[in-house]
């Protein structure tokens, strides 16, 4: 089992980066900044979300975590990203190789903000994924397997949810899939133990630390 | 001393006899009376018997007069979802945006679930009169559209169309003061404000200012009786001095919070309700349980002005009865003024 992952703080970058410009930006809801800090960084559109869009939201998302940034902040950052991406793309996908099956999804719960925010990150990383929005034990196992599945996502609010975890990786286990499960929300925040207990591979504590949870998943499989 | 009387004493930011302790309990009372989660809410009468048995069982200082949040997502067009192991959910959000401009605040008597709880509070005030705090439960109209609407299109409502948000909250905000001031009128002696979304960790305290604690303001001011303000498991201490300016009485806090340090920003003007983390409290042995229960009342108990609670307005089904009747030894032995330890001035 794999321990709780962690990524970048703001103190990772020089006074002037660009992730920390576009921080700023997004946090201050400054579409022109964001657009100043894209056409200053000379990166294409694939490599300013992997150098620069992902490690910004990463930021905001350590801030979160500290208590420097509400909810609000993660929100809005996200969706000028994904915003700025279509733009900046013209309904182009800026995929990235991956080349594991990553799927998201909430267990039947109708809190739909955690999910929401962990598809900023990816869209913003440039890694594709399928969304089952809100499904039930049985429905996400049966989509897991269909789609071969190999990094399952699951955000969860409420206790019941995150506890039904445990009923997904039993079934997983039980058909023999290999599945890599990786979980985010209050509950586990307010319980490190509580991932443990579900079976889950990894937790998050914020959106943004999905990415280096899904690098250290792909290590562990090298 | 009655728990009315502790209550009140301590609310005074006097110390009481002891420290009181609210076991906010809404879903255990299917357990006392083996029912489903589902049977057990759909009848006054068994929330009726199953706070009053927990009463009797826990000796705490509070009636619960909580159903579950959905119910007010149902009286809007919402609908609920009922689980063997957890509160009652609510199910897809009823109200797009556009849909505001022409909302009206949805009648109580025509809502079956509201109606079930005023008899349920009408039945408890019978049985325990002026003896034992009844607690009702309002959504603010801050955070009531994360029902209303889901959190995300609710952020875009805030930051897209700040003209439809404050529409919301004139609408939200009279809706919540009649439901409060139902339950009142019913028999509950104090109202908690939920309002998840005044935290710092949810909301930029700027948008706060600019939505939430005007309509705090607004609605507490109309409601007939006092009001506790609940942050359901959120940080509270960088809007402290908002939530005082909103005439409430007393804030719980999340338990990620530092309680010593809630209780000294707060001291003098607010209460503290908390902030025992309900999900670890699932597999607390006895240590873990007399330590938390010792942490809380070391941190913030000197002086009154504190009820020993849980984190999140609502005690997860999984906690077992013998942690809740361990919760509530420890609090009667170690909650008793003075503190030992010279502890207890203000």
């Amino acid at each position: 089992m794999i321990s709780s992952c962690c990524s970048g703080t703001a103190v990772d970058y020089p006074h002037g980066s660009p992730v920390l410009l576009l921080e700023a930006a997004l946090v201050s809801m400054d579409r022109l900044a964001i657009q100043r800090v894209y056409a200053d960084s000379g990166l294409s559109p694939l490599s300013f979300c992997e150098q620069v869009v992902a490690p910004a939201l990463a930021v905001i998302g350590e801030k979160w975590d500290r208590g420097e940034l509400s909810l609000s902040h993660v929100y809005m950052s996200g969706r000028q990203c994904e915003e700025f991406m279509e733009q900046v793309l013209g309904g182009r996908s800026a995929s990235v190789p991956e080349r594991r099956c990553v799927a998201l999804a909430v267990l039947e719960d109708y809190h739909l903000l955690g999910k929401r925010l962990v598809g900023f990150v990816l869209k913003g990383a440039g890694i594709s994924y399928l969304d089952y929005g809100t499904v039930g034990v049985q429905e996400l196992v049966r989509r897991v397997q269909r789609d071969g599945v190999r990094v399952l996502l699951i955000s969860a609010l409420m206790l019941p949810s995150a506890l039904k975890v445990r009923e997904v990786r039993d079934a997983l286990d039980r058909l023999g899939i290999t599945c890599r499960i990786v979980v985010g929300g209050a509950p586990f925040r307010l319980d490190p133990a509580l991932h443990h207990e579900v079976g889950a591979d990894l937790s998050c504590d914020t959106a943004s630390q999905v990415l280096p949870a899904l690098a250290r998943l792909r290590e562990g499989e090298s | 001393m009655t728990s009315m009387e502790r209550v009140l004493a301590t609310l005074s930011h006097r110390e009481p006899d002891r420290v009181p302790l609210f076991l906010l309990l809404s879903l255990h009372g299917a357990r006392e009376l083996g029912l489903t989660i589902e049977e057990y809410f759909a009848k006054t009468e068994h929330v009726v018997q199953g706070q009053l048995r927990m009463l009797e069982r826990y000796g705490h200082d509070c009636i619960y007069g909580f159903f579950h949040a959905s119910l007010e997502a149902e009286a809007w067009g919402g609908s609920t979802i009922f689980t063997e192991d957890g509160p009652p959910n609510a199910g897809p959000p009823p109200l797009k945006a556009d849909m505001i401009a022409s909302l009206a605040p949805p009648r109580i008597a025509e809502v079956p679930g509201l109606t079930r709880v005023l008899e349920a509070q009408r039945a408890l005030r019978r049985a325990v009169g002026d003896s034992v705090p009844i607690v009702g439960v309002v959504m603010s109209p801050f955070s009531l559209p994360v029902m209303q609407l889901g959190f995300d299109h609710y952020l875009d409502l805030i930051f897209d169309r700040p003209d439809l948000t404050h529409r919301l909250m004139e609408i939200n905000g009279a809706f919540c003061a009649e439901w409060a001031n139902a339950q009142l009128a019913a028999g509950a002696h104090a109202i908690c404000y939920f309002d998840p979304l005044a935290s710092q960790k949810m909301i930029d305290p700027a948008l706060y200012r600019r939505f939430g604690r005007p309509a705090a303001q607004k609605t507490i001011a109309a409601i007939a009786g006092p009001t506790a303000t609940h942050l359901a498991s959120g940080p509270c201490l960088q809007v402290v001095d908002d939530l005082v300016d909103t005439g409430t009485m007393m804030v719980g806090v999340g338990g990620e919070e530092d309680l010593a340090a809630v209780k000294a920003a707060c001291r003098g003007r607010l209460a503290v309700l908390g902030n025992l983390n309900g999900i670890q409290m699932r597999c607390w042995d006895e240590a873990a349980t007399v330590a938390a229960v010792r942490g809380a009342i070391d941190a913030a108990a000197a002086g009154g002005g504190f009820i020993l609670s849980d984190q999140h307005g609502e005690i997860p089904w999984q906690v077992p009865e013998a942690t809740l009747d361990l919760i509530a030894q420890a609090a009667r032995e170690y909650g008793r003024y003075p503190l030992a330890g010279g502890r207890g001035g203000p």
